[in-house]
Order: C-alpha cells, then sequence, then structure tokens
C-alpha cells in the first residue's frame, strides 16, 4: 500500500501514542488539520490492509517483571528459513521472528527470535525446545541475553531530518 | 497490580476500538467508568509498564528501518551508546552479551537517510557498523500473553 501525505502526516501524530483523553481521534487531527471522522477512517483502513499491525496498548516487559530478554539468532540454511520461521513464530513463547542478512565473516545468523522471560534458565531451556522441536541441534546458534537499556520508545516517522 | 489494569493489558494489546469515544467504550466493556480506564493508562504510563496506546506498524510499511549492531570495546560502551542516543532516528538502543554488544534500531523515512545515520554514527564511533535490515517478518503480532502469577 502506498501512505498519503496526508497518512504519513497522520502515522507521524499517531505513532508516539494517542493521549489520554475522552477523543484522542479528535486531539490527534486538531494537530494536522483533519477531521475526527478522517483520522478514524484512514487508520481503520491502514488495519485492514496490514501497514498496523496491531492497536492497543504497547507493554514494557521488563517493567512487568520480564527481566530476561534474549535475542536468540540462527544459522539456518537459506532454503529452509521460511519453514523454520513459520514453525518459530507458532510457539507462544516467541514475540518476534525474522530473517536478516549474513554478514560474514563475523556474523552468519539469518534467523532471529525474540524471547521475553522471567528468569534466564527458562529462556534458555526455551531455546532447548525449539532447537529439540525444530530439529536444530546441529545449526549454529547465539543467545543474546540484553543487558542495559540505553533507549527504548516507539518509532518517530517526522518527515524532516532532525539532525 | 488492580484487576483493572491487567484486564486492560490483557484484552487491549490489539483490537483496541478505533471509534470517536474509545476509552468510553472500552470502560462499558470492562464494567467500570471512562474516568476509572483513563486514570488506569495513566497509571499504567507513569510506572513505564505502558509504552502508550496506539499503532504499531508492519516493518518498513511506514519509512524504513533496519537492526544495527556494533562491537565496542567495553570501556568506551556507555559513550558510544549516549553518542547513538543522540539519534532521533534511533528508537531501540541495548546493550547484549555478545562480542556485538550494542544493538540499536533505526527507523527514518526512507533507506537513503536510514543508512546516511548508520554511516555518521560509524564515523562517529570509528567502528563498523552491522547493518542487518529485516528480510522476511514471520511473526503475527497479536500481543503479548501476560503471566500474573
Amino acid at each position: 500500500m502506498e501512505l498519503t501525505e496526508a497518512d504519513h502526516k497522520l502515522v507521524e501524530v499517531i505513532a508516539p501514542g494517542l493521549p489520554f483523553v475522552s477523543r484522542p481521534y479528535a486531539v490527534v487531527g486538531e494537530q494536522i488539520g483533519m477531521d475526527e471522522s478522517e483520522v478514524i477512517e484512514r487508520i481503520e483502513k491502514m488495519i485492514s490492509l496490514g501497514v498496523i499491525k496491531r492497536h492497543g496498548m504497547v507493554v514494557r516487559h521488563h517493567e512487568l517483571g520480564y527481566r530476561s530478554n534474549a535475542m536468540c539468532v540462527w544459522n539456518i540454511p537459506d532454503e529452509r528459513i521460511d519453514e523454520i520461521g513459520e514453525k518459530f513464530s507458532s510457539y507462544d513463547f516467541v514475540t518476534l521472528c525474522y530473517q536478516r542478512p549474513r554478514r560474514l565473516p563475523d556474523w552468519p545468523y539469518t534467523l532471529f527470535c525474540m524471547i521475553h522471560g522471567k528468569e534466564r534458565d527458562a529462556v534458555l531451556k526455551q531455546v532447548d525446545v525449539l532447537a529439540e522441536e525444530c530439529g536444530l541441534q546441529d545449526v549454529e546458534r547465539a543467545v543474546l541475553f540484553s543487558g542495559r537499556r540505553f533507549k527504548q520508545r516507539g518509532a518517530r516517522y517526522a518527515m524532516k531530518e532532525s539532525q | 497490580m488492580d484487576e483493572l489494569k491487567r484486564n486492560l493489558l490483557d484484552a487491549y494489546q490489539r483490537g483496541f476500538p478505533v471509534s470517536p469515544t474509545p476509552y468510553k467504550d472500552v470502560a462499558e466493556k470492562l464494567g467500570v467508568s471512562e474516568e476509572q480506564v483513563l486514570d488506569a493508562v495513566k497509571e499504567l504510563k507513569a510506572s513505564g509498564a505502558l509504552s502508550r496506546v496506539g499503532p504499531v506498524f508492519k516493518p518498513k510499511s511506514v519509512g524504513d528501518s533496519t537492526l544495527a549492531a556494533m562491537a565496542v570495546p567495553t570501556e568506551r560502551l556507555e559513550e558510544v551508546a549516549e553518542m547513538v542516543n543522540g539519534f532521533s532516528e534511533v528508537n531501540h538502543n541495548y546493550e547484549r552479551e555478545h562480542c556485538f554488544n550494542l544493538w540499536f534500531v533505526v527507523t527514518a523515512p526512507d533507506k537513503a537517510r536510514v543508512e546516511a545515520v548508520l554511516n555518521e554514527i560509524s564515523d562517529a564511533a570509528g567502528l563498523e557498523v552491522l547493518n542487518l535490515p529485516m528480510v522476511a517478518d514471520y511473526h503475527l503480532d497479536l500481543g503479548f500473553a501476560l503471566q500474573w502469577n
């Protein structure tokens, strides 16, 4: 879907989150000179077209007790990436799953999945479950637990350059 | 955490109403007042448990983005992380346990700006940046099933 200039303006004002007021869509519309009804229509369209994956509460896992945040990366052969990516995504504990490019020689991994857990050991067990149940015991992998969070917020989509 | 807050986080990570009075609609479903819902989301936000209420965009559907990493000498990590944070295009920036120990997401209106930001970061740090843009997304994001025990 090609977003129009009006869509982009709307994205810019809703991406940081809706205001906590009775008529939030009217308030964000006022910022860009758009009627409440048009704001609603455009958001509904972006949801139906999949540009918006979901619309609602965005939680911060760490503050809710999920302190073991692991990015698990796998060197899956190219021809099996789609199959394994879909398998990984069927597990409840996998919160994101992406294919990304190899960057040899430093970075051989092609499939990334995120696991947010309360305990480190439990997360490592879940990684073992993925490996065993998907037949990946011999596939090279790494588990990168997060340390300090230097920044965490929603993306900004401002069209103007800020630097 | 009280029951209303738990219910909000359980039921509305997706499907938040796109109607003139969404908080009132949520309140009616949960059998509370609009004011109680507004107070609860404000408190969740203040506590840090709630990042925001709003859309999660499909990667690359609006503008362009990438995941990037650098192998930063430990003694320089804070200084480099602060420099990276200085870019408004960076929305996530984490330390991770690996020789590639600094991981950040760059989002900008187009690919050219994403690459320009990576080059500026690389030059400022004097370090190589690993650029790992998404190739495919396998996860249908339905929100996160929280365990409250």
